[in-house]
């Protein structure tokens, strides 16, 4: 394994080790996915089989927008602590002390909350459609697995998730306060939700065409969030909570 | 933070004190490459401090904060095993096994570090930083906030670090543990005021002398001290006209001045209680230089 993979691996590691043993962190990524879970749920099985099939189109649409911000809300929250919360615990000085470069130790938190945002939310993409296609009326259960907002539902997750990690990420790196970066974090990571909630009320279109165009879209903003993220990460910065007085400061960026 | 400028010999133990604000810890984050210098130029390690070096630097080195660190929710196995990989450490297993040895903590691996007293927590922050193997250690504060127990064990394990080769930079606050500790201290005030030996810079700034007391006071002390071999003045210092007397003789070698002294003070038929080496400590030192440059009087 090479020395990057072996620092990023071990960023994941202990991420995940610690999040598994925190309990705010385990409640917070609980909290969010039920309720984006029960209340899209409720409403798909509330809708009559007579209703008219424009309405019950819609109501569809509806229950199928909701789970979409388990992907955003988890990771933000996740991602606005990374940072702060360690430099709060006295944690970030000795990391920043070792040769791990900023974009290694960005890509390890990164991957950390990426991977159980992603996993909870296609867990609770899987529940909801399999609690429709059981307990909600056969036309209903229809409606629901032939949305084009499913597939794109699914395609957004990841994008959405990234986005929600970077512009955590961002602000973590700068905030004094976890708190305050929790609720700056989720407002930073909403605007790609609304245009996702345009196409799922079908304001825009959802068609293939616009999916794909939206999710490419969608794709180069998250690369170029890592990268702006990444070079804006300053260890001086970090330590200090100022910003650096010379050019000759130490970014944690490339081999430096 | 100006006009700093010194070196350290592989193997030495170099303590770096001052107040509040004097710039110790800015020294040693300088050095450690997190924040950069303003002006000048270092060698650490021996490489140029710089950007280019910045990585390499920081594996030939390690830093233990005033505050442990410590993920709280790992174990300290854990928490080693993050910073054997963040250094992208061969042997792991084996490093990690040493550091806690090196420490005493092998018993404690598996605990939590949340659950450890403040000073074993310190103990797995000093593990921490032997896992390297560093050429040179940055310890700043390492006994901040610790009981005379747990210090004395840190102390030890810094004693230790001595006999291992490692080069040792210690910030403290605690004379004692400089003077104990280091080879030798430099003193910072924003810009450094001294730098030296602990006995070298006692010699420096205070002259040496013998502390006399006699059972009662001399008749004729003048005629007892002065014209003795390295005898450069004297002064009585305390007592009364009955009771045990005390006198100041300051020499310019005690060794030399204190047979002569003792022999013309039985000469004189004095009862003497005690000749002693009056000794500075190294807190005079500090508090003569830093007061100094405060603008205080003594």
């Amino acid at each position: 394994m090479s020395m990057s993979a072996t620092r990023i691996g071990a960023v994941i590691r202990k991420e995940l080790a610690e999040f598994s043993r925190n309990r705010f962190i385990l409640t917070t990524t609980a909290i969010f996915p039920i309720v984006f879970l029960v209340s899209p749920t409720a409403q798909i099985l509330s809708i009559k089989a007579s209703e008219l099939s424009t309405v019950l189109q819609k109501r569809v649409e509806t229950g199928l927008f909701l789970p979409l911000l388990i992907p955003v809300f988890v990771p933000a929250i996740l991602s606005a602590y990374a940072v702060v919360g360690e430099r709060e615990q006295g944690t970030l000085e000795p990391v920043l002390t070792t040769p791990v470069t900023g974009l290694h130790f960005l890509l390890g938190k990164a991957a950390a909350i990426f991977v159980p945002a992603i996993g909870i939310s296609y867990l609770m993409f899987g529940i909801f459609v399999a609690i429709t296609q059981f307990a909600a009326a056969p036309a209903v259960a229809t409606a629901v697995l032939h949305a084009p907002q499913l597939p794109a539902a699914l395609v957004f997750v990841p994008l959405l998730a990234a986005w929600a990690i970077w512009v955590g990420l961002a602000i973590s790196a700068r905030a004094t306060d976890t708190r305050v970066a929790q609720q700056l974090s989720i407002l930073g990571s909403l605007p790609p939700v609304a245009v996702t909630a345009l196409m799922s009320f079908d304001v825009i279109p959802p068609t293939f065409t616009v999916a794909v165009a939206l999710a490419g879209g969608l794709l180069v903003i998250d690369g170029l969030a890592c990268f702006v993220v990444a070079q804006a990460f300053d260890r001086e910065r970090l330590i200090t909570g100022t910003k650096p007085t010379t050019e000759q400061h130490y970014r944690v960026r490339g081999a430096s | 933070m100006a006009d700093v400028s010194f070196s350290v010999a592989r193997g030495e133990v170099f303590g770096f004190l001052g107040p509040n604000g004097a710039g110790k810890t800015t020294t040693v984050r300088i050095l450690g490459t997190l924040i950069a210098p303003t002006a000048g130029s270092a060698v650490v390690a021996g490489l140029p401090l710089s950007p280019a070096n910045a990585a390499e630097i920081r594996q030939r080195i390690s830093i233990m904060p005033e505050a442990p660190g410590l993920y709280r929710r790992l174990t300290v196995t854990e928490n080693l095993d993050y910073f054997a990989r963040l250094y992208g450490l061969p042997q792991r297993e084996q490093r990690i096994n040493q550091a806690l040895a090196a420490v005493g903590l092998a018993d404690r691996a598996h605990d939590l570090t949340g659950s450890l007293s403040k000073g074993l927590r310190q103990r797995a922050a000093l593990a921490r930083t032997l896992l390297n193997d560093p050429e040179v250690m940055f310890l700043d504060e390492p006994t901040s906030g610790l009981d005379p127990v747990a210090a004395h064990e840190v102390h030890g394990l810094i004693a230790s670090l001595r006999d291992r080769g490692v080069t040792v930079f210690l910030t403290t606050h605690r004379l004692d543990e400089a003077e104990r500790l280091c080879d030798r201290v430099a003193i910072m005030n924003t810009h450094l005021r001294t730098i030296g030996r602990p006995d070298d810079l006692r010699r420096a700034l205070f002259s040496r002398s013998l502390a006399v007391i006699t059972a009662a006071p001399l008749a004729q002390p003048g005629q007892v001290f002065t014209g003795q071999p390295a005898v450069q003045a004297w002064q009585a210092v305390d007592g009364s006209d009955t009771g045990p007397a005390g006198y100041l003789v300051t020499v310019s070698d005690p060794a030399q001045a204190a047979p002569a002294v003792t022999r013309a003070l039985v000469a004189a038929g004095a009862d003497v209680l005690s000749i002693t080496e009056s000794r500075h400590t190294l807190e005079d030192v500090y508090l003569e230089l830093v007061e100094d440059t405060e603008g205080r009087t003594r």
